[in-house]
């Protein structure tokens, strides 16, 4: 491949800046460089001239690939945030944790009871947590970390799941847990636990798969299947719309297509 | 420094003054007027895919002639990463029944399925598994699971209006009588699904939609379920094994035209291996980063458009990829959030889009295609639209409306997402609008297959947004997700049993590499592009100006 040139690139360039933003210096794992005040960590990154390939994904602040650590020289505080949501500030000293090691314990869902035992079981170190707070402050995405501890280890999973729902599993809880927990994966577990046993089954569902094995729609769907465009769409114009502000019960006048 | 700044907060004021008598309207039931058919023919004439210059016709390939998005075409009438000569196929780094390329929801839900049709599987996918468009969808799953005012019929003429009538009605029907068992599935394995105390799925309208059939998790849907079937393969470690950082570049075929395995390249260490498959499922995604006519996307890092590359040098036909999905509504500001997804249950739960006289334009629950039309000729033909600090137009979305419809607290609860995201910008969606315009959102088509997921080469699967023909010419809200599980399943299921009892050792070749390189000689197509593309490229040309010694592969070093 010869050398690139400006005109070769794509004009949508996410990385550049436009001119007159002022610029600001940052320190990318304690180098120097000065980037457009108003970028974010990732982009500032691309501006500095990276190549992302690890800490880099849905660049929309819920895959969790750009967990990022900063902080300021005349401040005694470990700051977070995601790398694709954090706008740049001078003289952040940052890195992005893109990788932190945490065991995950394999089950077999089907077999795990909803309970605080099988948690302690497959992740005994529940209860080593000290509630310390540490992971609390360390959520770039604001989750109450050791209130989902505490709840887990109550065996409150349904509490646990609630307060959990939100995490992008970044992993920066566990990168400083004194007590070495992965929190992360307990939380998806007691989700897991919590959307299948506590949270009831929905019923309408199951009756519906049971009516489509039944093969109750297959000829109508079979004479969509083979019906002319102009009828379809006549069809389509004629269907009824359920209100927006309809509530559970509202059913339409044509019921022979239930 | 964060919030609107005071020139938008002054327009902004317009919006709050109009806001009542709306709302007042929508309690009434009283809904801006939809266009009728007729009408959203006439609508889409400002949708970016019917401008002229939107398309451009293929050279080389199975689809000679077909026009599409001249993005696409340069990807298309790329050379390969690798000089297929210098690949040694009798070097096989790993063997498996099973190869999934890509790991996000399609690959995944493959990935399951192909292990309990007893199937050793590995899912190699380019970044981490689960960095996907599945991971960032945000608004639902739809599915006809409400028996008392809904049924499968009708969620297929939904699908087959939204898409122009041309969907393959085979898939489409297989999407829909399969949707309601996606949905058990997905609650078996202990998925979060919004529900009544009693369990009854809480179900939403979307763009197109005669029924409520939207089934969400908050505004997290898509990475609910992409983190809950990433755990459950995780626990099948023993037969499902992952390959993160590995892009596939081509496609291995062997002596009886059976597609046999994959070249791969380490993103990391930058060394090419092979992989020897019974059979191999392309579930690779989209292409948003191909940023086509320069709109900004909603897509994944890596939504680069590789399936289509592989898929269609080895000989697999395109389908429906002359149209192209915008989101009507991208956020534009502020300024790090642009391009960023607002998901359409916004506009479900209520939210007018508005223009600057803070005046109602559109039906908020149009297709997606007439929605995003609209957006653009109220800013491009109308002048209504709003400028922001860096150049950019827009339109409001009413998100406050949704706490006057629904009672206060509704918007924190429902969408947390936006809601933590604008707060850190220092914008209170429930009490102020989001300003949005269109952005490039899905690739409506992709490589042919039926609804076995089988395409025209034995032993070759594909499923997920890499396929075309269920969609037609317009993809539904709340389609994508079920899509992703529908095939994703079926194809995952349908390899295992190739792998069993149909696949054929023999040679393993990459002729149909070659015999690509010769056709766009032929054609007098000498390109200096390789593909699959595998990242975008985003990093400050003036710092690749001066890495002397660097050598670079299309965007890769």
């Amino acid at each position: 491949m010869g050398k690139r040139t400006r005109k070769d690139l794509p004009p949508k360039q996410e990385g550049k800046a436009t001119e007159e933003v002022p610029k600001v210096p940052i320190f990318i794992m304690g180098k120097r460089y000065e980037v457009p005040a108003s970028l974010t960590i990732q982009k500032a990154f691309e501006y500095a001239g990276y190549q992302l390939i690890r800490g880099c994904g849905c660049r929309g602040g819920i895959c969790g690939a750009c967990g990022t650590v900063y902080r300021f020289p005349d401040s005694h505080k470990i700051e977070v945030g995601l790398a694709c949501q954090t706008v740049v500030q001078p003289n952040m000293y940052l890195t992005m944790i893109p990788f932190f090691p945490a065991n995950r314990a394999t089950y077999d869902l089907e077999k795990v009871k909803p309970d605080l035992d099988s948690l302690v079981k497959l992740y005994p170190d529940v209860m080593r947590c000290v509630q310390c707070n540490t992971c609390t402050k360390s959520c770039p995405m604001d989750i109450e970390v050791m209130d989902y501890m505490a709840a887990a280890m109550r065996g409150d999973l349904a509490k646990v799941a609630q307060l959990s729902f939100d995490c992008v599993m970044c992993g920066l809880c566990a990168s400083r847990c004194p007590a070495e927990i992965a929190q992360y994966h307990i939380a998806i577990l007691a989700r897991r636990l919590c959307g299948k046993y506590i949270i009831p089954k929905s019923e309408h569902t199951q009756a519906m798969v049971e009516r489509i094995e039944e093969g109750k729609y297959q000829s109508m769907l079979e004479e969509l299947m083979e019906m002319d465009e102009d009828r379809l769409k006549e069809l389509y114009n004629e269907r009824e719309t359920e209100p927006e502000g309809a509530g559970e019960d509202w059913t339409p006048k044509d019921t022979q297509y239930l | 420094m964060g919030g609107y700044p005071p020139e938008l907060k002054k327009l902004i004021k317009k919006v709050a003054e109009t806001r009542p008598a709306r709302v007042e309207r929508k309690k009434r039931g009283e809904e801006f007027p939809t266009l009728s058919l007729r009408e959203r023919e006439e609508r889409l004439k400002f949708h970016p895919d019917y401008k002229e210059e939107s398309r451009r016709e293929l050279r080389v390939g199975p689809n000679k002639g077909y026009a599409i998005s001249p993005e696409a075409v340069d990807l298309l009438e790329a050379k390969s990463r690798v000089d297929p000569d210098q690949i040694d196929l009798s070097e096989i780094e790993y063997e498996t029944d099973v190869l999934i390329i890509g790991g996000g929801g399609a690959g995944t839900a493959a990935a399951l399925l192909a292990q309990e049709h007893g199937a050793k599987v590995i899912i190699a996918t380019k970044l981490r598994h689960g960095d996907a468009n599945t991971m960032m969808a945000e608004g639902g799953i739809q599915g006809a699971t409400k028996g008392n005012k809904d049924s499968p019929y009708y969620h297929y003429l939904d699908v087959v209006g939204g898409g122009h009538f041309k969907n393959t009605p085979e898939l489409v029907h297989t999407l829909v009588t399969e949707a309601p068992k996606v949905i058990a599935w997905l609650e078996s394995f202990g998925m979060m699904f919004s529900k009544s105390e009693t369990g009854t799925m809480m179900t939403l309208h979307g763009g197109g939609t005669s029924r409520k059939r939207m089934h969400y998790a908050a505004d997290i849907t898509g990475a609910e379920i992409m983190r809950t079937l990433r755990d459950e393969a995780r626990n099948r470690i023993d037969d499902i094994r992952v390959l993160e950082f590995s892009a596939a570049v081509e496609l291995i075929l062997n002596e009886h035209g059976h597609c046999a395995g994959a070249v791969f390249y380490n993103m990391e260490t930058e060394e090419f291996f092979n992989i020897k498959a019974k059979a191999v499922i392309l579930a690779t995604g989209g292409s948003g980063r191909l940023h086509i006519q320069g709109f900004m996307t909603t897509n994944h890092y890596g939504a680069t458009g590789d399936g289509l590359v592989l898929g269609y040098r080895a000989g697999v036909k395109l389908c429906f990829l002359h149209t192209v999905q915008y989101h009507p509504t991208g956020a534009v500001f502020p300024e790090q959030a642009e391009g960023l997804l607002i998901t359409e249950k916004f506009r479900g739960a209520g939210a007018n889009v508005l223009n600057i006289d803070g005046e109602q334009f559109v039906n908020e629950r149009e297709p997606r295609d007439v929605e995003a039309a609209s957006l653009i000729r109220e800013c491009a033909v109308v002048g209504k639209g709003i400028s922001t600090p860096t150049g950019k137009v827009g339109l409001w979305l009413d998100s406050p409306m949704i706490d006057m419809l629904k009672g206060e607290g509704t918007v924190r609860k429902e969408f947390p997402g936006k809601h933590i995201l604008f707060r850190r910008y220092e914008i209170d969606i429930s009490k102020e609008p989001m300003l949005v315009y269109p952005t490039l959102h899905y690739q409506n088509g992709g490589l042919e297959c039926n609804a076995q997921c089988e395409t025209s080469i034995p032993g070759l699967f594909v499923a997920g947004e890499v396929t075309g023909g269920v969609h037609g010419e317009n993809r539904l809200m709340g389609n994508s997700l079920l899509d992703v599980c529908v095939f994703g399943r079926i194809a995952g299921k349908h390899a295992a049993i190739f792998a069993k009892e149909r696949a054929k050792e023999g040679r393993l070749t990459l002729e149909h590499v070659k015999k690509y390189h010769k056709q766009l000689e032929e054609a007098g197509i000498a390109p200096e592009r390789v593909a699959p593309m595998l990242l975008p490229d985003y990093s400050n040309p003036e710092v690749r100006e001066r890495q002397l010694t660097a050598h670079y592969v299309g965007t890769i070093r």
